[in-house]
């Protein structure tokens, strides 16, 4: 959780909202941010922290894990048109990379507005694909792995 | 953070589901139990709504339709005082 606190900024200049949630009640993540999340990053993890009582939300979402009692770890990209664009489920003991996060959304923001579509680790600058006949059976000519 | 009036217990919607298709007469209304996995990508979003803290804001319900029109990132973890 505070290592995407790290990246908002950056998310926050690509317009994204971002939500945390897990099964804790809006009491147990003031405390957590109170006593460790604000020492772990200045000022504390500045996005809503979401109660999902009795794992109800994870549940419709596949990451509610029902013999713990918890919500693994899941991430998901929305667009604008509350369409899912991205779902990203691990089990507990590895975290996530933010970066990589940062890069999908940004990956999706160029394909929304370009129509484009973007190769394998895609970074923006980089070249990108324009579906269509003229492109088929010649992508190789464009982009190599 | 403004003192806002909290009780020990405030319901929340959880998740709210489209409504069904109407029944036709007669037929008994299946119960509304959510037991599986609705979110796909390439299709629209489940709705919900939870109670939030918020820094700098205190306590308040949240409905992930309050950002429609905006790039969401949505992250469910583990537990609060868990390790990674």
């Amino acid at each position: 959780m505070a290592a995407v606190a790290a990246i908002y900024d950056e998310l926050k200049a690509l317009d994204v909202a971002v939500l945390a949630m897990s099964t804790d009640s809006r009491f147990v993540h003031k405390i957590w941010q109170e006593q460790e999340l604000s020492k772990m990053v200045k000022g504390g993890v500045p996005f809503p922290m979401l109660a999902d009582a009795g794992g109800k939300i994870g549940t419709i979402y596949g990451v509610y894990d029902e013999a713990a009692g918890v919500d693994i770890r899941g991430r998901f990209i929305v667009d604008p048109d509350f369409v899912i664009r991205a779902m990203e489920v691990l089990t507990p003991e590895v975290g996530r990379n933010p970066k990589e996060l940062v890069r999908q959304v940004k990956a999706f923001q160029h394909v929304v507005a370009t129509g484009e579509v973007t190769p394998s680790g895609w970074e923006p600058g980089q070249v990108t694909l324009t579906p269509g006949p003229a492109l088929v059976g010649r992508v190789w000519e464009v982009w190599k792995p | 953070m403004p003192e806002l009036r909290e009780g020990c217990v405030k319901p929340a919607r959880g998740p709210i589901l489209p409504a069904p298709l109407p029944l036709p007469a007669g037929a008994i209304q299946p119960p509304q139990e959510v037991t599986k996995m609705l979110a796909h990508v390439g299709k629209e979003a489940i709705d919900f709504e939870a109670t939030a803290f918020v820094e700098g804001v205190g306590f308040q319900p949240i409905k992930l339709s309050d950002y429609k029109g905006k790039w969401i990132v949505l992250c469910f973890y583990p537990g609060d005082f868990t390790f990674v």
